[in-house]
């Protein structure tokens, strides 16, 4: 459809890193003639990295969500403190009446991560199929795939704070429990595989198509 | 395009390149699967069978959040509580822990721990904060099990616990109940682990756990009695107060003991053999008695002060108790005798009944008939005698009475009746009769108008002393100082008479010493006597003078 020829289609490739445009032939697997980097017309195995790392973060976000992230005990609290999950606390704050808490800890780690998921594993389908029909949809998707990106970490944080703050001994007490690490996995394994896709691949095999 | 075609060639390498990196990308999702699967196989091997406990009530126990515990230690979560499809009680479903799968067996028990105040002290305390949590008690049977039916108190004895325990048979619970503790010479040995009444309403069984290693202090003779509260006991020997410990008073209790006449008194008991519990302690230490054999009295006087259980004592010795005592009418006499029941125990006489616990009630009736119908014979009577003379307490003394009267005696008769005589009291009380029946002998008024008069005759009496006695011996009085006045004057020493006696003495010296010259005289010229005294005297004086003369010149 598109009229505009392609850096690959005529024998070129840029450099990821400082946008230097090269002669294919010679440049390929060598190192960038400015700043050094090696060029690639392509990330190299892109889609396979990406579905790698996105099951990897798959895996383990099931026992980020089953395990306990965050250990609270409090004064007279003899039965061992009590363990909270993300759904777990999540409820708690919204029982108590702290919805807004309740809703921002929802969607930061319980809607984010999901929707990381179901956009890379959608872009991934669609660039190995050959790219999808609507090829702004996807960019668009790829752009929120980014921006989401950020935020991902916050329940993580949530729970750095709250322990750091809240240490009185015998009186209320709050530890970090393994939950946390399979969250942060969760959100590292979704941000490599995130950069390991290469959003030109939606667009390289429309040509043919 | 010639440089379209060339690209294939080169890219097809790049391609194989990325082949081969793929086995080593996938290596990520596989190493987190792997640890993934570490976490459920490990979740899954933690995690135990799940038990369904009935409850009557959920009080304080919480879905989720309720552990299960043991030796403080949780092996278990209550996974859900529902009510049962009867509405009769609570089902709590409990997660048991891999470890804990020991507990999924029969015999096992659960019990919610609450704060509690029971007779054995204060527990549960910590739960006042934390809330309840299910206390769990291993079964030692083999058998698996996953339903259980929940104790609503905590059982006194747990598998900790190491023991035996006893039955105790006895006519009511008294101030005992559940924890209430065993003593063994003071010392807390265990404790009441459970009571029932008998099926037939008729007693109470009551079970206690003695702990280790002081069970083996129970043996068959062992004598339990309870020592519940104070034991306050007014009696024909005094006022008696009685308690175990400080705790059994509040809480009640069980003591038990081996007397040392007991036979086989080191043979420690088997668990679960019956013992009676007997009132208090002074009937627990009683030897046995033997069969008892009543016999029956009757007296002629007030038996206030007699009670029931009141001591029948044979020649200063207990031997049985009084077990009724009731009022009859004599048609005959057209009075009211009192009838004194008794039970007596022949054995505590001597050995003339022991041994004989094989021979029959029959036998031992004769034997003791035998011998009441000899010692009446002898003079043998009962008497109601007063124990105190403060409480005013009676017992019964069967005692040999001096002078008694003969009477028939039927040792054959059953029950036995035992001839009374009046009581030591009954004899006080006839003599202070007769010293009060002597004092109103007294005539008393007439000894009064008597007095009366005798005193009015004395006031006269003493009315004429005064009157006329008195001036008249004044009067003498100031006679006889007159006459000691005058005597007086005549012997001082100015007085005439004084000097007329001096005067009359010098007259008599003078008068003696002329007597003595004259005798002196006489003595030399006796013969002047006769012939008086020569006409010159003087030179015969003047001759001796000489010689005095010259003597003197001669110094």
């Amino acid at each position: 459809m598109s009229t505009i020829a392609r850096a690959a289609e005529i024998g070129y490739l840029s450099c990821r890193v400082c946008g230097l445009v090269c002669e294919r032939a010679n440049a390929e697997g060598r190192g960038c003639p400015r700043c050094g980097t090696e060029l690639r017309q392509r990330k190299p195995a892109s889609i396979a990295r990406a579905w790698a790392l996105l099951t990897a973060g798959l895996i383990f976000y099931v026992p980020a969500n089953v395990l306990p992230v965050m250990h609270t005990q409090a004064l007279g609290d003899t039965n061992g403190g009590e363990d909270s999950t993300i759904m777990s606390g999540v409820i708690e704050f919204w029982q108590n009446g702290s919805w807004d808490i309740a809703t921002l800890i929802f969607i930061a780690s319980i809607v984010i991560p999901s929707t990381k998921f179901i956009i890379l594993g959608l872009l991934l389908i669609v660039s190995r199929a050959g790219g999808g029909a609507r090829l702004t949809r996807d960019i668009r998707l790829y752009r929120l795939l980014e921006i989401i990106g950020y935020w991902s970490m916050l329940d993580v944080l949530v729970v750095g704070l709250v322990t750091a703050v809240v240490q009185f001994r015998g009186v209320s007490e709050a530890e970090p429990r393994v939950g946390i690490l399979f969250f942060g996995l969760v959100v590292v394994l979704t941000m490599l595989a995130t950069l390991s896709f290469d959003p030109r691949l939606l667009w390289d095999r429309r040509k043919r198509a | 395009m010639p440089e379209n075609a060339d690209i294939p060639a080169p890219a097809e390498p790049v391609i194989k390149k990325t082949r081969g990196r793929i086995s080593i990308i996938w290596f990520v999702p596989i190493i987190s699967a792997l640890v993934a699967l570490t976490l459920v196989v490990r979740h899954l091997s933690s995690e135990g069978p799940t038990l369904h406990v009935f409850f009557q009530t959920a009080e304080g126990l919480e879905a989720g959040k309720t552990e299960v515990k043991f030796k403080d230690v949780p092996i278990g979560t209550v996974s859900s509580i529902v009510v049962s499809d009867d509405l009769t009680h609570v089902i709590v479903a409990i997660g048991l822990k891999r470890s804990a799968q020991a507990f999924a067996r029969e015999n096992t028990r659960f019990w919610v721990v609450r704060p509690r105040i029971g007779a054995s002290g204060i527990s549960g305390i910590g739960t006042l904060l934390s809330g309840a949590y299910i206390e769990a008690d291993p079964g030692k049977s083999d058998q698996e099990q996953t339903e259980f039916t929940g104790l609503e108190v905590p059982p006194p004895i747990t598998s900790e616990s190491h023991g035996s325990q006893f039955t105790l048979y006895s006519r009511d619970l008294a101030s005992l109940d559940l924890g209430s503790p065993v003593y063994y010479r003071r010392l807390r040995v265990g404790e009441v682990v459970s009571y029932e009444l008998d099926k037939n309403g008729q007693g109470v069984t009551i079970g206690i756990f003695v702990n280790t290693p002081n069970d083996r202090l129970v043996t068959p003779s062992s004598r339990f009695w309870n020592a519940s509260g104070i034991d306050f006991s007014v009696g024909a020997d005094g006022l008696k107060v009685n308690t175990q410990s400080l705790a059994s008073i509040a809480a009640g209790g069980v003591a038990f003991v081996t007397p040392s006449w007991a036979p086989n008194g080191q043979v420690p008991a088997t668990a679960g053999s019956r013992f009676e519990l007997l009132k208090d302690e002074k009937s627990a230490l009683e030897r046995p008695s033997g069969d008892p054999l009543y016999v029956w009295m009757q007296f002629d006087r007030s038996l206030r002060g007699l009670s029931i259980n009141a001591p029948v004592e044979f020649v200063g010795v207990e031997i049985g108790r009084v077990v009724s005592v009731t009022v009859d009418y004599d048609a005959v006499t057209a009075h009211f005798p009192i009838s004194v029941g008794a039970v007596v125990y022949p054995e505590r006489i001597g050995h003339l009944f022991q041994g004989e616990k094989t021979a029959d009630p029959d036998e031992l009736a004769r034997r003791f008939g035998d011998l009441m119908s000899k010692m009446v014979a002898h003079g043998l009577r009962a008497q109601a005698r007063s124990g105190s003379l403060i409480t005013g307490q009676l017992y019964i003394a069967i005692d040999f009475v001096p002078h008694a009267r003969r009477l028939a005696f039927d040792g054959t008769k059953r029950p036995l009746q035992i001839p009374t005589a009046p009581g030591t009291l009954d004899d006080l009380q006839a003599q202070l009769s007769s010293i009060a029946t002597k004092i109103d002998n007294i005539p008393f008024e007439s000894l009064g108008v008597r007095l009366d008069k005798g005193l009015g005759e004395l006031d006269t009496a003493l009315d004429r002393f005064n009157t006329k006695l008195l001036p008249e011996s004044e009067q003498t009085l100031a006679e006889a100082r007159k006459v000691f006045g005058a005597a007086t004057d005549a012997l001082s020493a100015d007085s005439p008479l004084q000097s007329d006696v001096r005067q009359t003495l010098d007259e008599l010296n003078r008068s003696a010493r002329s007597l003595r010259a004259l005798t002196d005289y006489l003595s030399r010229h006796p013969e002047s006597l006769l012939r008086g005294v020569p006409p010159d005297p003087s030179p015969e004086v003047q001759k001796p003078a000489p010689p005095t003369d010259t003597s003197k010149p001669k110094p």
